[in-house]
């Protein structure tokens, strides 16, 4: 028998979805059977007065949780987020019910017992919920205690070798793709400069002081695995200079049906027939490809790198060979002000250890943003509140065509006077010579 | 700015504030008179020394005075 009814939670199961419901009610079952023996250092039933908040929420239309919190690690000004119940004495398992933050490993690559280990220290110091991973990408560790907290940090720091990740007005947990570990397109190795720039910010992601949060992601190619370009403050995206090799040979055996389009994906059902126009040149966005008496050929200077030839004929198409990575910078999700995709800053930076020259480009859009950012301003709303041109100036970067998104409609990059020869004064006497009033 | 200058600035500013007891950063190196990174030194080891305490909302992070506010009793903490 449940600790609480919850019949309007139980009619959120009969849908055709999996349910975050069930889950909880599974995870309610086995805290109360507790067949491992689990030492649990917070309330068993945490869980079942969870389900129980929840169903009172539902039932009031209106939140009985306390959001934010003086709560966290010594030295640490994110990683923790305070939650309370507003109803402790009815829920005394959730009182406390604070969020943890875990820096996941580079490229999520996971070993079992990593996986394992981080659900037993949960399982004892926590609710045993998680969500992997929340949108910035980082292990969300849900509800625990405040003694808790500094007995889960020293496991994870001490034990596991890693750390909590990044909440509040801090740099959050950067996340990179699998790049180069596993993935042929991948224009530059994410995990090293995840791992490279992660260390070097290590006081931005712990102890805030910027106006609101911020966010790096970091993606091979431009198929944006993390969805750098939608989400990220600063995405780092792979791309590269020079022509994208083709394999005429393979482009023929994709045609003639002896390669599998997509690397064999979609082969649950019958398509028909390869058709390299339709499938390929076609949709090509900037039309640079052409397909004529059996050869292919793209136009390099006209190519986007948008990777969709590459991606359904990946055996004759491979990205370039002078690799780097773009700077797009001033996504966001739609908190505030709508959602934004990132602006081109800088169209090819060489990726190099130190990677100085990255560093050095973050660095002067946090001193812009830290000076001239409103307090819960994003970048990408600076940006539009100031201008392009006022970023452009504060990173030492000179207009580019590149970095304009649609031609003619927001010509948002000015000449100024000292950059035109002669300047904006002119002999109007010298100009009616020619020009009539 | 010294540490112990700086921490005084800051402390007797907060002190003088009636209406509230979280400050975004930005308000705190205006008190100080610095840049964001150089007050961020300072403003960090206040909070090491335990004269600030940082407040989040998890989206938002904010500084108070240590135990100024009614945070700490409604939130059934020491």
């Amino acid at each position: 028998m449940a600790k609480h009814e919850t019949p309007l939670l139980d009619q959120l199961e009969s849908g055709p979805w999996p349910s975050f419901v069930s889950d909880i009610k599974q995870e309610a079952e086995a805290r109360a059977k507790n067949e491992k023996g689990v030492e649990y250092q917070i309330p068993v039933d945490v869980c079942e007065d969870l389900l129980g908040v929840l169903e009172l929420s539902f039932k009031h239309g209106r939140t009985h949780w306390k959001h934010g919190g003086i709560v966290g690690v010594f030295g640490y000004g994110g990683g923790v987020i305070g939650r309370y119940c507003d109803q402790p004495e009815m829920f005394p398992g959730v009182a406390h019910f604070h969020t943890m933050r875990v820096n996941q490993p580079g490229g999520k690559f996971y070993t079992t017992k990593f996986l394992r280990d981080l659900c037993n220290v949960w399982d004892m110091r926590g609710s045993g919920l998680t969500n992997m991973h929340g949108s910035t990408g980082d292990i969300i560790l849900l509800g625990t205690t405040t003694p808790q907290l500094e007995e889960i940090f020293f496991e994870l720091t001490h034990t596991y070798n890693t750390d909590l990740g990044g909440s509040g007005s801090n740099l959050r947990t950067p996340a990179d793709c699998v790049g180069e570990a596993r993935c042929e397109w991948s224009c530059y190795d994410t995990q090293d400069l995840c791992y490279n720039l992660t260390q070097e910010y290590q006081d931005e992601l712990h102890r805030p002081a910027f106006p609101y949060k911020f966010k790096f992601k970091f993606d091979g190619c431009p198929n944006c695995c993390v969805a750098s370009i939608a989400r990220a403050d600063i995405s780092f995206i792979g791309t590269w200079r020079d022509d994208i090799p083709v394999d005429q040979e393979a482009v023929a055996a994709y045609v003639g049906g002896e390669l599998a389009p997509n690397g064999g994906a979609h082969a649950g059902r019958d398509w028909g027939p390869f058709d390299i126009k339709k499938e390929v040149v076609d949709l090509c966005p900037t039309n640079c490809i052409q397909y004529a008496d059996g050869k292919l050929t793209i136009d390099s200077k006209e190519c986007t790198r948008c990777m969709h030839c590459i991606a359904v004929m990946p055996r004759a198409l491979r990205i370039g060979n002078d690799r780097g990575l773009s700077i797009l910078v001033g996504a966001k999700a739609p908190i505030l002000d709508g959602a934004q995709m990132g602006s081109l800053l800088v169209p090819f930076i060489k990726v190099e250890e130190p990677y100085d020259e990255i560093k050095e480009v973050i660095e002067n859009i946090w001193d812009w943003w830290m000076e001239e950012g409103k307090n819960r301003e994003r970048l990408g709303e600076l940006m539009k509140r100031q201008g392009f041109q006022r970023l452009l100036e504060a990173c030492n970067l000179k207009p580019d065509p590149r970095m304009v998104q649609e031609p003619r409609t927001n010509p948002y990059i000015f000449w100024k006077e000292d950059e035109v020869p002669g300047g904006f004064q002119r002999d109007i006497k010298e100009f009616r010579k020619h020009h009539l009033r | 700015m010294e540490q112990a200058e700086a921490t005084e600035k800051i402390v007797a500013a907060l002190e003088k504030k009636k209406t509230k007891s979280k400050f975004y950063f930005n308000e705190l190196a205006k008190i100080l008179e610095l840049k964001p990174r150089e007050a961020k030194k300072l403003i960090n080891i206040m909070v090491t020394d335990g004269v600030l305490e940082y407040w989040s909302s998890g989206s938002t992070s904010m500084y108070g005075l240590k135990g100024a506010g009614k945070q700490a009793a409604a939130e059934h903490e020491e």
